[in-house]
């Protein structure tokens, strides 16, 4: 159990020097403006004097080393600048709309992995058949799907032709009120709130979004299981447990499925980095008001603070993300262990 | 099989890949590539698309039936028709004349992208595969701060950063697959510098640059060679979906992403054509390009077929 808890404690600290080469980078480039930030921060009216004096309210004439700590000072305060096109503070714009994007991305996730799982399951038990080639055939045209694209093809099909959807305008339809905030998770507000019908209105605007990001990232987890299956299945465990007389199914899931969900986890971090960036695109199709949306609105407008707040918030997320997927493998895999041998 | 075939090297081998001292090397491997298309129908077909792709690069402009910029306000928003084979646009433009001529565009900004990756990665790769130490720590520390970003993430902040240029998509798609090349030469490199034909070149007196370049190096190269195939598709989508949020390329210039965003606005009124042939044309290349891949992969490494 000691040696769990060091192993545990060592892979936090490894992120330690990833979260600082992370801030160094969004440090970079947040100095690495076009022109010069001190005219663009003091607006088009400036004139020589004035720009002097955002120069040295802003600390841009510093040393670039001291700039960085200034930088640091104000992150640690969560202090990421101001929004001039909401005039909010980009931190506050941020967690506004993160739980948009969280509800998103999660559902997808979770829809992508209850179908890509027990496929990939299946074309691993049944190599050869359709469901193995309807496996390949996913995987392919997963990965070649441009999401942006994947997304009006669907509006195109469930909204204009079939006229099952609601229109492709954020969160809730306008005919339903906002449920009370409690975590910002639509569905689990509307929940709380017993307001069922507003919580259909909110799962009926999230399952195309979902879907649309589901199929992007259905091909790799489905291809990683079922090669991870394949090699599980073929492995001399599985031969004994079989020789052993142990039924079909404690053999598939409790030995096989169980050993094959180590690669399937790693690739689940990969499908992260992958999910984070689609969502930027899904959410402009879809209107979703989340930051994905909001960093875009913010692009087209200049509005440097935002965009850079936005990369440093997914980054930090991401990197988040991947120390909590290491932490699952210990329970899902005990031999594991971070140290050096 | 192999005996139907006037250019198998040897009708009475047991199998294509047969060992064969006496055959060339060259011999083996046309023999082995032709077995593989043979296999494998689907990587033909990925060659054959990939050469359409490349003519129409080449000449889409000149084969355009209508000038991709040239605007029609009478003709606005026609659906397909004998004479505009994919519709016409909001402003009349002719949608076919628009995607084949995007064709350039989209493949020279994605392989000038990887073009730079795979320059700069194999250099930095090579380096820290080869001399290890403190280069290979920078690099790597280096690589996994990049990787440490959702990619495409990363990529928005840089164009925003550069400023909002073509040229810069290129950089900051070049940057985000900077690590999948640099990880793998660095690999490759390191397995091999103390093996025994690099010793041999080392000690016949060539300097450590030579061995590393001409002797080391060129292993690396037929991996490289698929990543270059799989990372082309990548960053086909990544350059189409940085411009479908507004970055790099500036209306009316004709580009696959800018199309689809455009022709997005027209999709929930039920003019599907703007939209849909742009984003076929950008499904077709990545498709092709993530086939190509899988079939390099089967001629250069048949262990690792899947």
């Amino acid at each position: 159990m000691a040696g769990r808890v060091r192993a545990v404690l060592g892979r936090l600290l490894q992120a330690v020097p990833v979260v600082i080469g992370v801030v160094v980078v969004s440090f970079l480039l947040t100095r690495a403006l076009p022109g010069d930030p001190a005219v663009y921060f003091a607006g088009p009216a400036a004139d020589a004097a004035s720009i002097e004096e955002v120069r040295v309210a802003l600390g841009l004439d510093r040393p670039l080393v001291v700039q960085f700590f200034l930088y640091v000072g104000d992150l640690v305060q969560g202090d990421l600048g101001r929004s001039i096109s909401t005039g909010q503070p980009v931190a506050y714009d941020l967690a506004n709309r993160l739980p948009a994007s969280l509800e998103l991305t999660l559902a997808a996730l979770a829809l992508s992995c209850s179908v890509a799982i027990p496929l990939g399951v299946l074309a691993a038990t049944r190599p050869g058949s359709w469901i193995d080639h309807l496996c390949r055939v996913l995987v392919t045209a997963g990965v070649s799907m441009p999401t942006f694209f994947t997304g009006i093809v669907l509006i195109y099909v469930f909204y204009y032709l079939a006229g099952i959807a609601p229109a492709p305008l954020g969160r809730l339809d306008f005919l339903y009120l906002e449920p009370p905030h409690v975590t910002g998770f639509y569905l689990i507000d509307a929940a709380l709130a017993g307001d069922w019908e507003t919580w259909r209105g909110a799962l009926a605007q999230l399952v195309l979004p979902a879907t649309t990001l589901a199929l992007f990232t259905m091909a790799p987890i489905a291809r990683m299981t079922r090669a991870a299956m394949l090699s599980a299945l073929s492995a001399d465990f599985v031969r004994t447990a079989r020789a052993a007389g142990l039924g079909p199914r404690k053999v598939l899931y409790g030995y096989a499925l169980r050993n094959a969900l180590l690669p399937v986890v790693t690739t689940l971090g990969m499908v992260f980095s992958f999910t984070l960036g689609a969502n930027v695109l899904v959410e402009k199709v879809f209107a979703w008001p989340g930051i994905g949306s909001y960093a875009v609105e913010a692009l087209i407008v200049s509005d440097y603070a935002a965009v850079q707040g936005f990369v440093l918030a997914m980054a930090l997320l991401f990197v988040a993300l991947n120390l909590a997927i290491d932490l699952a493998y210990t329970a899902i895999d005990p031999r594991i262990g971070f140290g050096a041998r | 099989m192999t005996a139907t075939d006037p250019s198998a090297p040897d009708p009475s081998a047991p199998g294509p890949r047969a060992p064969d001292p006496s055959a060339p090397s060259g011999q083996s491997t046309a023999a082995h590539i032709a077995h593989v298309l043979r296999e494998n129908p689907v990587t033909l077909i990925a060659f054959a698309m990939f050469a359409l792709l490349v003519l129409a690069a080449l000449f889409g402009p000149a084969l355009a039936p209508h000038d991709p910029l040239a605007s029609d306000a009478a003709r606005a928003l026609q659906p397909p028709s004998w004479q505009n084979w994919f519709g016409t646009d909001n402003l009349g433009r002719d949608v076919f004349s628009r995607v084949l001529v995007a064709t350039r565009l989209d493949l020279a900004i994605s392989v000038a992208a990887v073009a730079l990756s795979f320059a700069v990665g194999s250099v930095l790769g090579a380096a820290a595969g080869y001399w290890g130490g403190w280069l290979d720590a920078v690099l790597s520390r280096f690589l996994d701060t990049i990787m440490a970003f959702p990619l495409f993430v990363l990529a928005m902040g840089i164009v925003a950063a550069l400023g909002n240029t073509i040229e810069n998509i290129v950089y900051a798609t070049a940057i985000i697959n900077l690590p999948f090349y640099a990880r793998l030469v660095r690999a490759e490199v390191n397995i091999r510098r103390d093996a025994g034909f690099a010793q041999a070149a080392k000690l016949a007196g060539n300097s450590d640059l030579r061995v590393l370049a001409f002797h080391i190096f060129p292993n690396a190269l037929p991996p490289m060679m698929v990543q270059v195939s799989l990372n082309l598709g990548w960053a086909i989508l990544n350059a189409a979906g940085l411009s479908f949020i507004g970055l790099g390329v500036r209306p009316p210039t004709a580009e696959w992403g800018i199309m689809v965003a455009e022709g997005a606005n027209f999709i929930v009124s039920g003019e599907w054509w703007l939209a849909v042939f742009p984003g076929a044309a950008l499904m077709l290349a990545v498709f092709t390009f993530n086939l190509l891949g899988d079939g390099l992969r089967d001629i250069v490494d048949p262990r690792k077929r899947t």
